[in-house]
């Protein structure tokens, strides 16, 4: 039986404020309440609120057999939780459906499974842990931020104790190799690969309004009836795309929202079913092994990392915040850590790149780098502050691990000296 | 198709940036083999590149009949021009222009410069038009900014051929919004009687429709483009312990140099080993100084007087940032000329050429925290610098003088109904 996986992504970046060279030292608040209020409300407001009453009327239409999975960005969810709560409780409510499922990733929707592997895991782990406190349920399924995947990161998930990931339809990676089945990773093969259909992706969020493309207009039977048309043995399909698709990029008028509602009804009628990634990694097996040695990811035309490392300026922004990650690690200075994470948002490095500076709020790439700069400079002399800079991390590892051993070891000391005293005069009195 | 264009300045000797314009968008139109292009300045110094075009200095044409022999006329203009020809265009003549004051060939003398009686140059250019529009033969006329439009508006009259004129500024610009009545009269004229108007830049589009009232129909922006330097590598930066930050220009108020010293003094206030340079003369350069020196900065800016030749681009090179706060820039070829040594450059938007490019920074002329910011960010941080030079240099190596030759031809394909 055929199985469609529709997975929907939300994340919005916090924006930052246009912060000046001559701030640095000054100011250590970064961010643009009023700019990130407003463009998440429009999303809520537009997209997410509608789209979610939606998915609710296809579960409940389906008798529950209408299926989707969700990731939510950490950052999102901080969003959600201070602008929109509403938006969370709605989430709660399809979950106790048991026809959605929350997908982990790294919490600032960072690049840290490229750059520092130890922020991967801490990041992942933190995600989970909110996922766990707002929903109740710990994800088990990993998609990467932008699905980013490679061997090696690969490798890094599975230690992690994930057995499925979701990546992308690289055309360099997948040579004449459908993504309609299930993969492994290259030498892992515990490691389960979904693989996005980029094909009726995009026929959703970017052509479905579109009236120059020659299947318009696009109708939930005529999409059925493709996916019913592939041969029985391709079996996962997985359609994924962010959310802001249904109700903002395409727009209600456009008749998303009725196409989203007829499809269950459509599928049923072909014997098509719905799977959430975890069920569909557990349902099949693996149908072969993708070899993946440099990084893919969903954006752009070469599905690589060129979007966010592509250029001189992305590359010198991403070395000198990922330069301080181990010492901002052994800090335990709240809004410190926290602005960490926000800076390490990926969005900020993708508004850099001359070629994907898609939805940027900068003039220009070198508008976005001066501003991001500034406000890291300002973020490095807080890091730098915290602890002498003449000592190396490995001692000031070790150091801080005395410390805090010390505080540890008075403590069973006293602890002892206790216990002899209750002892000596224990014995004194007999 | 031959083509009679009416010019002001023409390189070696230039005062300002429409020389090099006109130098460089003729050369770049010569590259189609089928332009015959003749160039009237009024006053040629005899050094001029001729390879692609016929220099005519409007000082060698006569005006008023005067009886000559050969051999005296030859003696006289031999160096630019064959006597014949002089004699040829004394035929020419059919107004009576005995009021003007001529040498005793029956020639206007031009300073070619833009002397305190520019009215009165302008006017004898014109008399000197109405002699080669008698006498040659031409297809298009095509005059450079307000200076030969009237020269052009006659010609067209005489001769009945279209007029194309060519703003490279307006008053708008040169006065910030205080326009000269008399100046603005002759350029709206201009701009009525043309066939087609050519601007530089949309901006400059902008302002001849809605303040010179065009139809937009009949104005095109073709953007200027630069012409390659042949030894750019040859140009190098020294090693120094400051970095210098350099405004290179005319100082008068459409440049807006108060600007860069704001700006200069807010940089100075967070940043070290930062030197600022204000290279040119102007109107405005003893306020600047004086500004200068309120700020309590003149130990770190730095005044060179006017540069010119080499010397220009050896500064640009020099520095590490170049910057144009302009007012109101009908195009602005300078910062183009500094990309072209790797030189990364911070330009208003109220710039024509910051239509044209994406590798430089593009600030409004008025916001200071924002060009000090710029300026900061390409002081401090290298992959700034480094994305700005090599981008921006490939950049303008790709803005060809060739392609606006082209869209030129287009436009006089359209007037001549070809």
């Amino acid at each position: 039986m055929k199985n469609i996986c529709f997975y929907f992504q939300i994340h919005q970046p916090l924006r930052l404020k246009k912060y000046r060279f001559f701030q640095i030292g000054q100011d250590h608040y970064y961010y643009d309440d009023f700019q990130t209020e407003e463009k998440i409300r429009i999303l809520v407001e537009q997209s997410y609120l509608p789209a979610n009453r939606t998915i609710m009327d296809m579960i409940r239409s389906s008798n529950g057999k209408f299926k989707c999975a969700f990731s939510i960005s950490g950052v999102a969810l901080e969003q959600l939780e201070q602008y929109a709560p509403e938006v969370i409780d709605s989430f709660r409510e399809l979950l106790a459906t048991g026809s959605i499922e929350f997908l982990a990733e790294p919490y600032a929707h960072s690049l840290s499974s490229v750059f520092d592997t130890d922020e991967f895991e801490l990041q992942v782990k933190m995600h989970a842990d909110k996922i766990e406190s707002l929903f109740g349920k710990r994800p088990t399924t990993l998609r990467n931020a932008e699905l980013i995947y490679s061997d090696e990161i690969g490798e890094k998930i599975i230690n992690m104790g994930f057995k499925t990931v979701l990546i992308e339809e690289a055309k360099h990676v997948m040579g004449w190799k459908s993504p309609n089945f299930v993969y492994s990773h290259a030498y892992l093969p515990k490691l389960k690969l979904l693989v996005r259909n980029s094909k009726l992706s995009e026929d959703i969020f970017m052509r479905f309004s579109n009236p120059s493309w020659t299947d318009y207009p696009l109708t939930a039977e005529k999409f059925i009836g493709w996916i019913s048309s592939v041969p029985s043995d391709e079996n996962v399909f997985n359609i994924w795309m962010g959310y802001e698709s249904l109700g903002l990029v395409q727009r209600p008028e456009t008749g998303i929202f009725d196409f989203m509602k007829a499809i269950p009804y459509h599928a049923m009628e072909h014997q098509i079913g719905f799977a959430l990634p975890s069920e569909i990694a557990k349902k099949h097996d693996a149908t072969g092994s993708l070899l993946v040695p440099f990084p893919i990811s969903w954006w752009g035309h070469e599905k690589d990392l060129s979007p966010w490392n592509g250029n001189d300026l992305q590359q010198e922004a991403l070395k000198k915040l990922y330069s301080v990650s181990v010492r901002v690690r052994m800090c335990n200075d709240k809004p410190l850590l926290h602005d960490w994470l926000i800076l390490q948002t990926c969005d900020h490095f993708r508004y850099m790149s001359h070629k994907e500076a898609y939805g940027s709020y900068y003039e220009s790439p070198y508008d976005a780098f001066v501003n991001y700069m500034n406000i890291l400079a300002d973020f490095l002399d807080r890091v730098h502050a915290q602890y002498p800079s003449s000592i190396d991390n490995e001692e000031l590892n070790e150091l801080l691990k005395t410390i805090t051993h010390q505080e540890k070891e008075i403590a069973t000391l006293e602890e002892e000296v206790k216990k002899l005293k209750a002892r000596k005069a224990n014995t004194s009195e007999k | 198709m031959k083509i009679l264009m009416f010019g002001w300045e023409f390189p070696p000797h230039i005062l300002g940036g429409l020389g090099t314009a006109s130098y460089g968008l003729t050369k770049g139109m010569a590259e189609q083999k089928d332009l015959e292009l003749i160039f009237v300045i009024p006053k040629p110094h005899g050094d001029e590149d001729q390879s692609f075009l016929k220099i005519m200095g409007a000082c060698h044409i006569p005006v008023v009949w005067k009886e000559n022999n050969w051999e005296h006329v030859n003696q006289r203009l031999g160096q630019f021009m064959h006597p014949d020809e002089y004699f040829w265009l004394r035929n020419g003549i059919k107004y009576d222009y005995t009021r003007i004051y001529t040498d005793e060939l029956g020639c206007i003398y031009f300073s070619g410069k833009y002397p305190d009686n520019l009215i009165e140059e302008i006017s004898n250019y014109e008399a000197v038009a109405s002699v080669l529009a008698h006498q040659m033969q031409f297809d298009i006329i095509h005059s450079h900014d307000w200076l030969t439009y009237p020269a052009g508006v006659f010609a067209k009259h005489i001769s009945g051929k279209p007029l194309v004129i060519h703003v490279h500024a307006t008053d708008f610009d040169r006065s910030r919004g205080k326009v000269n009545p008399t100046v603005y009269s002759i350029e709206k004229r201009g701009m009525d009687v043309a066939d087609h108007i050519i601007t530089v830049s949309n901006l400059t589009r902008q302002t001849v429709i809605e303040k010179y009232h065009q139809d937009p129909r009949k104005v095109t922006t073709v953007h200027n483009a630069v012409e390659p330097l042949p030894n750019a590598d040859s140009f190098t930066k020294t090693n120094r312990k400051d970095k210098v930050v350099t405004f290179l220009g005319r100082i008068t108020m459409q440049k807006g140099p108060e600007y860069f010293v704001e700006a200069a003094h807010r940089v100075l206030q967070k940043t070290d080993g930062v030197r600022f340079v204000m290279a040119g003369s102007g109107d405005m350069m003893h306020d600047m100084i004086e500004l200068v020196a309120k700020r309590g900065i003149a130990d770190r800016f730095h005044f060179t007087g006017f540069l010119k030749g080499r010397q220009v681009h050896e500064m640009l090179a020099e520095s590490d940032v170049y910057i144009m706060p302009s007012v109101s820039e009908p195009f602005g070829i300078s910062p183009l000329e500094a990309m072209q040594v790797g030189t990364p450059s911070i330009i208003s938007k109220q710039s024509g050429c910051a239509e044209i490019l994406t590798h430089a920074i593009k600030t409004d002329y008025w916001d200071i925290d924002a060009m000090a910011d710029a300026i900061h960010g390409i002081v401090k941080y290298p992959a700034m610098y480094k994305s700005l030079r090599d981008l921006g240099k490939e950049e303008v190596n790709n803005i060809k003088w060739y392609d606006a030759g082209l869209k030129v031809r287009a436009i006089y394909d359209g007037i001549l109904k070809y």
